[in-house]
């Protein structure tokens, strides 16, 4: 250790053993273990089986207790991926007949399995997140990083039919607007925005949950779409540029 | 740990870890929702685009 740094580390230990104090403290008054306190939580537990018909509380809170906030939290995403679009798409050249081609079979071989297997899953997530735990935000990135393992385990070639922003910014889109115009569908039918319509469905199956179920696909699609934009976009401004041409 | 371990590429696949142990806190503490979402992104969605800006930076050194 430098003359210097030692100067650095005695500057650091005090105000470092008085955050340590603090933190010490604030943990001291915090409630037990596992205890919880929220009446709300512990109310919808009781009410929500019985009048949304979805066995998966989390998802009849997200999409429908609080559909409007996840409307809210669906909005962030695509802002955000719009955004990485405005900085990335605009400063780049367009690619040439760059190629980067995987030439192990067992990688190739290795990747189709997984993506298959990854997409699957996701799919599987999304479809029963009325009944198990999932739903369309989880199974949209499960999905979006299957379609990815093209780019890893094929190359650039077969990726870019996946990745094409011609392809997914209309799905990216169409997501987002899906969900919206969901909720204004209960306000042309006379009901408050988001008002879970249709009919409510058979306690436990995938047909449960009434509106919610297209809800779920809705951000399911969004969530895939903006995950392969965000994928498509870094990938095409950091490592094509440095692909071998063909 | 992650701060201290100054390669780029360790330092990604030690955040994966945390996040693990993180899906496991959460499966534990019975909520396998966040659990999931956890999972998808510590794991799929966060390493990648830090491998692809790894990859990047890497190339660029490798010209120098």
């Amino acid at each position: 250790m430098s003359g210097r740094q030692r100067v650095r580390a005695w500057i650091a230990a005090p105000v470092l053993g008085l955050f340590a104090a603090l933190l010490g403290w604030g943990f001291s008054g915090a409630p037990a273990f596992g205890a919880f306190h929220g009446a709300y939580g512990e109310l919808l537990n009781r009410i929500a089986v019985p009048q949304r018909h979805s066995t998966n509380v989390v998802t009849a809170i997200v999409f429908d207790y609080r559909g409007f906030d996840t409307m809210g939290e669906e909005f962030i995403l695509f802002a955000s991926v719009v955004g990485v679009v405005l900085l990335l798409r605009e400063m780049r050249e367009p690619a040439g007949d760059q190629d980067d081609p995987v030439t192990s079979d067992a990688i190739r071989l290795f990747g189709l399995v997984m993506m298959s297997v990854v997409v699957v899953a996701g799919l599987w997530v999304a479809a029963f997140g009325l009944v198990t735990p999932g739903g369309g935000f989880q199974g949209g990135v499960a999905i979006a990083g299957g379609i990815v393992l093209v780019f890893l385990a094929a190359g650039y070639r077969p990726w870019t039919r996946f990745g094409s922003q011609h392809l997914l910014d209309p799905l990216e889109g169409g997501g987002a607007a899906a969900y919206v115009a969901l909720g204004l569908a209960a306000l042309i039918a006379g009901a408050p925005f988001l008002h879970n319509l249709l009919g409510l469905g058979v306690t436990g199956t995938l047909k449960s949950g009434g509106s919610m179920t297209l809800l779920n696909w809705a951000v399911a699609l969004e969530v895939a779409a903006a995950n392969l934009v965000l994928y498509t976009e870094f990938l095409e401004s950091y490592l094509v540029p440095h692909l071998s041409r063909r | 740990m992650v701060a201290l371990c100054l390669d780029p590429l360790r330092q990604i696949f030690l955040s994966g870890v945390y996040g693990l142990l993180l899906v496991l806190l959460f499966v534990i503490l019975q909520a396998p929702d966040v659990a999931l979402s956890m999972l998808v992104v510590s794991t799929v969605a966060y390493p990648l685009i830090v491998l692809i800006a790894i990859s990047r930076t890497r190339r660029e050194r490798g010209k120098e």
